[in-house]
């Protein structure tokens, strides 16, 4: 599948920012953080910045944006649809706590949990937009809404780690935080990848074309001599070397860095300590902005069948 | 609305393609573009028409494909266009209800004015049924001819979409594939018609017949003929031919 990458901005900027607002919202309703800390309203603000500038990065993929409205009907029926829905009403309880917070100097709880439940449900919603989707076997599997709900909640961890420390907060709790969902993520993508590898989707060109009863099923001359709108957006190919080494990059930078940086800095002097939380930050970014460019890049579409591949 | 109809209509309008006959022709590609450039869902636009990376939008392609091996393989042109699926999910994922599908006679459309191009659709159509128009912005994708089959204007023996008027072979057929007495049906049932990738569960209303089986060869291969000795100038331009 084509990489769009307001669509890979969109799904790695948006998980950032629900998982950072998650966290703030949760650290909040533990006690751990009075109302009016700078952390606090840096986070908020980042959060839902993050959040926002997905969202608006998304409707950069559509060919009429002024229609966008539209896209909120649908919900009884499309994950599209229901995402955009919940991504509305998320910001509801997340501009109430953010307003209690910030100027009423104050907790709200209910705003609190609603956000957290927001967050959670829009990026599940975000996940089974893909997940949803049966010819396309990387997408529709078990793995992809944990990993889109692990990697959301480890982006916001990395960015909350960066803003404590920036904030003089040093404190073991989001180093363990970062750790431990940065460990699972990459299980769950060396996982997915196993999967990935390790078998093939139903179809096939002789179901694709009913002729198997005849025989094994080879394409002779394709119907244009050019490329087209389904080879180029469902027929994105990249090279397996490519892909091998993204992947590499992706665990690397996305994963291995991050988590090595944010324990070590729990061992160095302050200021290091926060060096080490940015490039651990600005790591993961980049590691994550490749897993989910390979998300897209590496899902084979089942069209592709008539256009001789022979697996999808 | 995204939902599909709650209670499928009996009719269920769409084509029946024997794959026995066609000769991959693209008549009926080309003719579909021809009349749907100015149809319901027009333009079909073209990118760059004239020049090299010509790109454009069309909703019938004819693919040729080798099925099997040795004296048992053959060539297979393989018309491939909108199936007009009884539950697609083209028709669900669409988050504005652009897409749609009717309940009166099952055709699935797309309705211009409210598509926000989002593309979601052309991913959820195992088949490749649908093309986004760069320049309009939107999804295309064929139209079963509606404003040709049910176009009082035109000629009854006309009112048929536009790939199955042109067929030159006759190897397209339209019909009513919900009733179990049409042409169509009686056809799919007699030739063993098939639904496209069923594993996928969009159950299909479009059926493909399959190529028949070779006929067996009545006449034994032609034995090789007895060697008869030639003598004199023949003999010897056997021996100078053989060398």
């Amino acid at each position: 599948m084509h990489p769009a990458l307001s669509i890979v901005f969109f799904t790695t900027a948006s998980g950032a920012g629900y998982g950072l607002l998650v966290l703030i919202a949760w650290a909040a309703l533990m006690g751990h953080h009075a109302p009016q800390t700078h952390f606090g309203i840096t986070g908020l603000v980042i959060g839902l910045g993050l959040v926002g500038a997905g969202l608006l990065s998304s409707l950069g993929h559509l060919g009429h944006p002024e229609r966008a409205w539209r896209a909120l009907t649908q919900w009884r029926s499309s994950w599209l649809s229901r995402e955009g829905v919940m991504a509305i009403l998320t910001f509801v309880p997340a501009f109430a706590f953010a307003g209690f917070w910030i100027l009423g100097g104050r907790i709200a709880p209910l705003a609190a949990w609603l956000t957290i439940l927001g967050a959670v449900l829009t990026t599940i919603c975000t996940a089974m937009i893909y997940a949803s989707l049966k010819p396309i076997r990387a997408w529709r599997n078990p793995w992809t809404v944990p990993i889109y709900l692990v990697l959301a909640l480890y982006s916001g961890a990395l960015l909350a780690a960066l803003l404590l420390n920036v904030h003089g907060l040093h404190g073991p709790f989001v180093a363990f935080l970062v750790a431990a969902t940065g460990i699972v993520g990459a299980v769950l993508k060396l996982g997915y990848w196993a999967f990935l590898d390790g078998g093939q989707a139903v179809s096939t060109p002789e179901t694709a074309t009913g002729l198997g009863s005849i025989g094994k099923v080879t394409m002779l001359d394709p119907p244009n001599t050019e490329e087209n709108y389904l080879l180029k957006e469902m027929g994105y190919r990249v090279a397996r070397k490519h892909a091998a080494r993204l992947r590499s990059i992706a665990l690397l930078l996305g994963f291995v860095v991050p988590v090595a940086l944010s324990v070590l800095a729990l061992y160095v002097a302050p200021v290091a300590a926060t060096l080490f939380a940015l490039m651990a930050a600005v790591s993961g970014a980049i590691g994550i902005l490749a897993e989910r460019w390979l998300f897209f890049a590496e899902a084979k579409h089942t069209v592709t069948l008539y256009y001789g591949a022979s697996r999808a | 609305m995204t939902d599909l109809p709650k209670t499928a209509g009996a009719k269920k309008l769409g084509l029946v393609i024997d794959l026995d006959i066609c000769v991959g022709c693209h008549a009926c590609a080309v003719n579909c573009k021809e009349w749907n450039d100015g149809g319901h869902m027009a333009p079909l636009t073209d990118l760059n028409p004239y020049g090299k990376g010509v790109d454009g939008v069309w909703f019938n392609r004819v693919h040729s494909f080798e099925a099997g091996d040795h004296e048992c393989g053959r060539t297979v042109h393989f018309p491939r266009s909108c199936l007009h699926c009884e539950t697609p999910d083209c028709v669900t994922v669409c988050p504005t209800g652009a897409s749609y599908k009717r309940e009166e006679d099952g055709i699935v459309l797309v309705n211009g004015d409210t598509c926000i191009g989002c593309k979601l659709c052309s991913w959820a159509c195992p088949y490749g049924a649908r093309e986004y128009d760069e320049i309009d912005g939107v999804m295309k994708k064929c139209t079963l001819c509606i404003d040709r089959i049910y176009n009082e204007t035109m000629e009854e023996i006309d009112r048929i979409p536009a790939c199955v008027s042109t067929c030159p072979v006759g190897a397209r057929h339209f019909g009513d594939l919900g009733d179990p007495e049409s042409k169509v049906s009686t056809l799919v049932a007699e030739r063993g018609g098939f639904d496209l990738m069923s594993e996928m569960g969009y159950r299909p209303v479009n059926k493909y017949l399959p190529p028949r089986a070779p006929m067996k060869q009545s006449a034994p291969a032609l034995a090789p003929s007895e060697e008869v000795a030639a003598k004199g100038f023949l003999a010897w331009l056997d021996r100078m031919l053989s060398r």
